[in-house]
């Protein structure tokens, strides 16, 4: 809003200045060709003058150079437009002068002088405003020397019409007169160099182009109208020899901004035309980097991989006017895929085979690295409507991974730019090639880690929700995995009002599979368990189960148990999985219950048995009975320091008396003090059984 | 992290085990071990006296050979394991699978009698 009343502020000082420049010029005009004194100094017009000058310059200063909208088009056309208006108005009054004919009014100098001061202001509106559009085009690739070199021009400009209103015009004076020469050559010589900044003319396409010449042309038509009006209007007030005027030949400002803007309309036409013939390679290459663009949106877009490289073979044709082209990729290390552009896979392999069968080296043999024309090549195949071909490697992290074949109907059809250009692309293909294939890679993993969450859950399913219970024992159990999946498995079940079935276990390795052996080792442990069967049985059934199970290096160790409240005995079997920490409560003694026994899985036939033992033992009320898998005693705190066994004795002791859930509260602290943090890197897992 | 070197002894290939043996590493262990059946020997040691953890894929992986060494009429004899390693081995119930001695000197003997 405020720039808006500014620029309407300034127009109105323009208009009022002229119209102050008008009667105090013609009064002087009136007053000299009478033959008397003027009644206002005769410097004041002009003084007047540079007024209207000094708004006008900063009115199109607000309107042209804050204007961000405005492209190279509309400025030229701003400009025509003023022009356009100016020189109508000027003929309009010429014809006024023609119409009332060579009467004695037409003839008198204080009416030349309305008609001249009239076209003057019209002629400094135009330059003024002509002056503002070239300084953006001039600007519109700016150096920091060009902005300084612009600057002195400037504000050489408006010093200049400071100089001017100090009264130092008269030419007739020959100090004056060489300060003025010195003033003009030195604008001049600053405009020809100024006017050099053309680089605008190359963002034109062809059709501003034309449009660009015909407005500019007009321009420079205005401006030839223009200047000869002046001229001929200030000649014939110079005939008058006592007649004292604004003559604007003696106003450096006037006179430079002619010069300039007269030689940046020309020097510009002649460029525009110049350039007109090599236009479309300008087009060509905007093309090409909008082509690049294309091809790595078209990635970022997510789409399908046939899609990308359509999109690639299509701006590579379209690029160097080729008839079609194919894109060869290694698949694996024998196989080869091939997308083709507007050539069918039959046509692409004849002429892939015969290559070959030429043994020619560099098109699709995979071993060479540089780019190649095997046109002539070509001219051997019979049947085929291609008569050009040139060949491109494709590079992935250095590794060469397929090809790029450009064809041509025309015979010697490829240049060496075109040959520069589709490396280009050939490298773009590269990249294309390989940040789709990273793209692929991320989403990959991506379904792994949902996969990996799956598995996850289903292990944490697989864990029973409620444990058994009777009232000759409590049982708490507990259990947490680390990020990865873990196998850690412990359930109960009931097989009798007498007898209870326990088991823990630790299937090898982690991750889905190590989820699926869980999974495995819980049918294993239903079906066994439900017909009361002996710990030692168990585990030789279910070593036979899993061999058909477990892949090779992979086994389970594993402690089962049952719990017989009818003769105070537990029965259990171990079979390689760690010893039962057992807490006597009569004698106040603890012990690991070490016996022989391996893992399931590790031995593979019938002999299993022969490693295997039964064991039993009478409990006693207050006894503790710890199971847990090795993840908690091989926690390791920051030093590498193993939790180990006498820790975990230790920490038993602590808490004999306490309920099992208490007890195993206070070992899961204990755990987290001591590896002080809170991301474990192992499974923990203990049931804890206290008898009663 | 493991670092596994090989070299010939007596007719038997020695292979010591530096460092820890986890779920990735165990691969190391399976190549070194199948590059020696593949190379021929019959005798093989493994040196355990650097070796600081195993983890059951480990294990796994000593376990996958015994089947085929026993058709196969390759011995191998395991020694050196510190008592932590030794410990993991003896839960497991590997005491009964393996042989395992105290030092070279006594599993070179073992090799000899097996």
């Amino acid at each position: 809003m405020r720039a808006k009343a500014i620029t309407r502020l300034l127009f109105s000082v323009g208009v009022i200045t002229w119209l102050a420049l008008l009667f105090t010029d013609i009064s002087v005009v009136f007053s000299t060709n009478a033959g008397i004194k003027p009644d206002i100094p005769v410097w004041v017009p002009n003084v007047i003058l540079n007024l209207f000058i000094l708004s006008l310059f900063y009115y199109y200063k607000f309107k042209i150079e804050r204007d961000e909208v405005l492209n190279f088009i509309d400025l030229l056309w701003r400009v025509f437009a003023t022009g356009l208006v100016a020189t109508v108005f000027s003929l309009a009054l010429k014809l006024v002068e023609y119409l009332l004919g060579s009467t004695k009014l037409t003839t008198h100098p204080v009416f030349i002088d309305l008609l001249y001061v009239i076209n003057l202001g019209l002629m400094i509106g135009f330059l003024i405003m002509a002056f503002s559009a070239w300084k953006r085009l001039i600007l519109y690739q700016k150096s920091k020397w060009l902005l300084r070199f612009w600057n002195v021009f400037e504000w050489g400009l408006l010093l200049a019409l400071v100089y001017n209103s100090l009264g130092f015009t008269s030419i007739d004076s020959g100090f004056g007169q060489n300060i003025h020469v010195i003033l003009l050559t030195f604008f001049v010589i600053l405009a020809l160099v100024l006017s050099g900044n053309m680089k605008w003319v190359a963002y034109l396409n062809f059709r501003q182009k034309w449009t660009s010449l015909l407005l500019l042309l007009l321009t420079i038509f205005y401006l030839l109208y223009g200047f000869f009006t002046m001229s001929s209007l200030a000649e014939s007030l110079d005939t008058y020899a006592t007649v004292l005027f604004t003559d604007h030949r003696a106003h450096i400002f006037v006179m430079s901004l002619i010069t300039f803007v007269s030689i940046y309309s020309i020097f510009s036409f002649l460029v525009i035309l110049f350039n007109l013939p090599t236009t479309s390679v300008f087009e060509q290459k905007l093309e090409e980097v909008v082509n690049f663009q294309r091809i790595s949106q078209s990635i970022q877009t997510e789409q399908s991989e046939d899609s990308v490289y359509n999109i690639l073979l299509e701006t590579s044709v379209s690029t160097v006017f080729a008839d079609a082209a194919w894109l060869e990729l290694k698949e694996s290390d024998r196989e080869m895929k091939i997308f083709t552009y507007k050539i069918t896979d039959k046509e692409a392999r004849d002429i892939i085979q015969h290559l070959s069968d030429q043994n020619v080296k560099g098109v699709l043999d995979q071993g060479s690295d540089k780019t190649k024309n095997l046109s002539k090549h070509l001219a051997a195949l019979k049947g085929s409507r291609f008569r050009s071909i040139l060949a491109f490697p494709i590079y992935v992290k250095g590794e060469n991974i397929g090809t790029l074949a450009l064809l041509k109907e025309l015979a010697d059809g490829f240049n060496k730019e075109m040959t520069k250009i589709v490396s280009t692309f050939a490298n773009q293909a590269g990249i294309s090639i390989e940040n789709f294939r990273l793209m692929e890679e991320a989403l990959q993993n991506e379904r792994y880690k949902e996969e990996l969450k799956i598995a996850k859950t289903v292990q944490k399913s697989l864990l029973p929700d409620v444990l058994e219970k009777d009232d000759d024992f409590d049982i708490a159990a507990f259990s947490e995995s680390a990020d990865e999946v873990g196998g850690d498995y412990y359930d109960t079940l009931r097989t009798n009002g007498n007898e209870v079935s326990l088991i823990i276990a630790d299937v090898s390795g982690k991750g889905t599979t190590a989820a699926f052996h869980m999974s495995q080792m819980k049918g294993i442990f239903h079906s066994l368990a439900q017909d009361c069967i002996e710990p030692d049985l168990f585990m030789k059934r279910a070593n036979q189960a899993l061999v058909y199970c477990l892949e090779r290096g992979s086994f389970i160790s594993a402690t089962f148990f049952v719990i017989n409240k009818e003769q105070k005995k537990v029965r259990y079997s171990r079979a390689g999985h760690c010893p039962v920490l057992y807490y006597h409560a009569a004698t106040d003694t603890i012990e690991y219950l070490k016996d022989k026994g391996i893992a399931l899985g590790m031995v593979r036939n019938k002999s299993y048995a022969n490693f295997i033992q039964a064991n039993e033992f009478q409990y006693k009320p207050g006894d503790i009975m710890v199971l847990y898998t090795d993840g908690i005693t091989e926690a390791k705190d920051k030093k590498g320091e193993e939790f180990g066994y006498d820790r975990l004795t230790q920490v038993l002791l602590e808490v004999k008396n306490e309920a099992p859930k208490d007890i195993q509260t206070h070992l899961i602290n204990r755990l987290y003090q001591f590896s002080e943090t809170e991301n474990i890197n192992d499974d923990y897992t203990t049931m804890i059984v206290k008898f009663k | 992290m493991i670092h596994i070197k090989r070299l010939q002894e007596d007719g038997a290939d020695v292979i010591a085990l530096i460092g820890e043996i986890d779920a990735s590493s165990s691969i190391e262990l399976d190549l070194a071990i199948a590059k020696s059946v593949g190379e021929g020997f019959t005798k093989i040691l493994v040196d355990c006296s650097s070796l600081e953890y195993i983890s059951s894929a480990g294990l796994g992986v000593f376990m996958s050979y015994i089947e085929e060494f026993k058709d196969k009429n390759i011995k191998m004899v395991l020694f050196g394991m510190n008592e932590k390693v030794a410990n993991t081995f003896e839960i497991l119930g590997l005491y009964e699978l393996l042989t395992i001695g105290k030092d070279k000197v006594q599993a070179k003997k073992m090799i000899n009698e097996l």
